[in-house]
């Protein structure tokens, strides 16, 4: 025991040791994909709507005039730091943007993952076990439609039938205006502060409007679920170590669940740690769609303004978020399966 | 044959579905294992051992189906009920198989293989009583009680087969099928492997069938030899009489074929194994057969008995009377060019 308790904590520690390069080159790369853009984030954003010597002023206070690898190293140093600046457009800090709307992305994010992992892991299941049956066709029909309908499509559809048509779901918002007014804001996240609260009313005003968003969000996630655990599954029950688990008489449905679901799931989390990429991204269209209040909805509006300071910041911490999910999953990976940790 | 057989199959056949149609990988095979003995199944690679050994246990891979009778002390395997078969398999037929390093489920330790074949067919056993049975089976193959809570990939190949032997052997089955138990391990390892199968029908009356193409494990380790070509067993008796004196002659070629340090270059049969789908008619091996007569292409050879306890099916030996008048010229065939070979 003390052997494999040794190996998990060397394992975790050299996969920490990787994330500072990791994070170094993700940082550099921001840094460079908003540079890119011709002109500086403050002409770009304020360029013609201020005569020249206060553009050339402003530039100045924020230092886009001196050499790129002096406002690199400073990038840098700032973000160690945690400051990530102020906005050009409405000069708020960007860490407040983060604050403010963050928890409304965390929330849409992990609502959208548990609809990913309850719809696709049953569905790839079944699949598996009932491969080629005129189950697994509806369903791997399913898992490529819902992964290839684009997202703000799929959200434009839910909104119809069950917001419009049927009337069971909010078109928009996170909660209805009261919800937001009575809970106080603690954490910021509204469904935290809501629980916080013990606000039973509030609690299921919010998840009354996480529900279409979160649907939006997972079936993009879905299909990929999906058509992994069933390939998996496959795999696994033909798997030799199934057949001489069937050769010692285990019962069919032990070999199933114990010998073949569980080696079929360990690639499912690490696949969830990568599809926190596709999270992020989806979440900025669905946000859009809905007009959710999170990180996303901010994005598209600093977009608009070509305010790059606060995309930059924005990305930045996008960025750190997928670095460190996947740090996250690796650990779990390594609890799970004991191959890992050599 | 006496009727102390532990296992008695009789015409057994047993055929995948494919596009082409029905492989007949095995076809018309009688046997018999009575207690204590070693019985080796050889052959090429392709002519139905492991499809045989399988079919011993019940245990057909998806799409296969099986016709005849596999008699485990007087009932037939084919006529249980899922369930009941099952309970057979573990406490009285037990199998190993030829590629140890992905036979144990890689997500549990050797431990809970153990606890998971004892509970299942020992519902009421304790805890101290698994963990006694599994170490002192484990300590009888070498492995030290200080390995139990290893998970397998800590193991060498020729440890996990051991420990594969283990489990196949610790509820004591009657009858052990090993399907090419040695074939990828190394020679140390596999003298080591066939000893301690050598051991266990010594001490524990196991009847063991030995699947192998190695003729010299069947030599140092069999009591009786059965060899097998295109879904037949063509030659079954003494395993010291057969390599004495081979009664058909594809056992003759598949002995001159052995490598040995007195091998002056090396002998093959022409032509390879024929296809399942479509066999040759009449005897499967007549267009490789270097004595092929007339009557060999035409009519299935009659199983005789030249000694006792010795049975070929080859016309060479067959009843004079039914080879019939010219049956026996020389078989006038085209010569097996390299093309055809290849």
């Amino acid at each position: 025991m003390s052997r494999t308790a040794g190996t998990l904590r060397r394992y975790v520690l050299q996969r920490l040791a990787l994330v500072v390069p990791m994070v170094f080159i993700l940082l550099t790369f921001v840094f460079l994909l908003v540079r890119v853009a011709p002109g500086d984030p403050v002409s770009a954003a304020l360029g013609g709507r201020l005569p020249p010597e206060a553009l050339a002023q402003r530039r100045a206070a924020a230092g886009y005039d001196r050499p790129l690898i002096v406002q690199y190293l400073e990038y840098l140093g700032n973000v160690l730091r945690g400051d990530l600046g102020r906005t050009i457009s409405d000069n708020r800090a960007v860490s407040d943007v983060l604050v403010e709307n963050g928890g409304a992305t965390l929330t849409l994010a992990g609502a959208a993952l548990v609809v990913a992992l309850l719809a696709g892991i049953p569905l790839g299941l079944y699949s598996g076990r009932h491969r080629d049956s005129f189950g697994d066709v509806g369903v791997r029909l399913f898992g490529i439609v819902s992964y290839a309908a684009p997202v703000f499509f799929t959200g434009l559809i839910l909104q119809l039938v069950f917001a419009v048509w049927l009337d069971l779901f909010p078109t928009s918002g996170q909660a209805s205006p009261i919800t937001q007014v009575r809970v106080d804001e603690i954490t910021h996240i509204l469904l935290l502060d809501a629980l916080l609260a013990g606000n039973v009313d509030a609690v299921l005003d919010v998840v009354h409007h996480l529900v279409l968003p979160a649907i939006t969000l997972g079936l993009l996630c879905v299909g990929v679920f999906l058509r992994l655990v069933r390939v998996n599954l496959i795999q696994s029950l033909q798997g030799d170590y199934v057949e001489a688990a069937r050769a010692r008489g285990i019962p069919e449905r032990y070999v199933v669940r114990r010998h073949a679901f569980r080696n079929a799931l360990v690639p499912v989390v690490t696949v969830m740690g990568l599809q926190t990429a596709l999270l992020l991204s989806g979440a900025i269209l669905t946000e859009a769609t809905f007009n959710w209040p999170g990180l996303g909805s901010e994005l598209v509006d600093y977009l608009n303004n070509r305010d790059y300071v606060a995309v930059q910041g924005i990305i930045t911490v996008f960025a750190v978020v997928v670095v460190v999910v996947s740090l996250l999953i690796d650990i779990v990976n390594a609890l799970i399966d004991p191959r890992v940790r050599y | 044959m006496t009727d102390e057989a532990v296992l008695r199959v009789r015409d057994l056949r047993v055929w995948y579905g494919t596009e082409r149609g029905p492989v007949r990988a095995v076809d018309g095979v009688d046997l018999a294992l009575v207690p204590g003995e070693t019985l080796g199944v050889v052959g090429e690679s392709g002519c139905g051992k492991s499809t045989l050994g399988r079919g011993l246990l019940g245990l057909l891979p998806e799409g296969a189906k099986a016709g005849g009778e596999v008699r485990f002390r007087g009932t037939d395997l084919f006529e249980l009920s899922g369930r009941a078969l099952r309970e057979l398999r573990g406490p009285e037929l037990g199998m190993i198989f030829q590629d140890p390093l992905t036979r144990l489920n890689p997500l549990w330790r050797v431990s809970e293989h153990f606890e998971e074949l004892l509970r299942t067919h020992c519902p009421d056993i304790s805890a101290e009583q698994i963990r006694h049975r599994s170490l002192a089976t484990l300590r009888r193959m070498g492995i030290p009680p200080t390995r139990y809570r290893n998970y397998p990939h800590e193991f060498s190949g020729g440890m996990r087969q051991r420990i594969m032997i283990a489990l196949g052997l610790v509820l004591n089955p009657a009858v052990l099928v090993a399907d090419e138990p040695t074939t990828s391990l190394d020679v140390l390892v596999e003298a080591q492997i066939i000893r301690l199968l050598a051991d266990l029908r010594r001490n524990f009356d196991t009847a063991l069938l030995l699947i192998t193409h190695n003729l010299g494990i069947v030599a140092e380790a069999c009591d009786r030899v059965a060899v097998m070509y295109a879904g037949h067993v063509v030659e079954t008796g003494d395993a010291r009489e057969v390599f004495a004196a081979p009664a058909h002659p594809y056992t003759r070629e598949l002995l001159r074929s052995t490598i040995s340090l007195s091998t002056t270059g090396l002998h093959y049969i022409p032509g390879a194994p024929p296809d399942l789908v479509d066999p040759p008619p009449a005897c499967r091996f007549h267009p490789r057969c270097p004595d092929a007569m007339q009557v060999c292409a035409t009519r299935d050879p009659v199983t005789v008995s030249p000694r006792p306890g010795h049975r070929v099916a080859c016309w060479l030996h067959g009843p004079a009377e039914q080879v019939g008048a010219g049956g026996d010229a020389p078989l006038v065939r085209e010569e097996i060019d390299v093309a055809d070979e290849a």
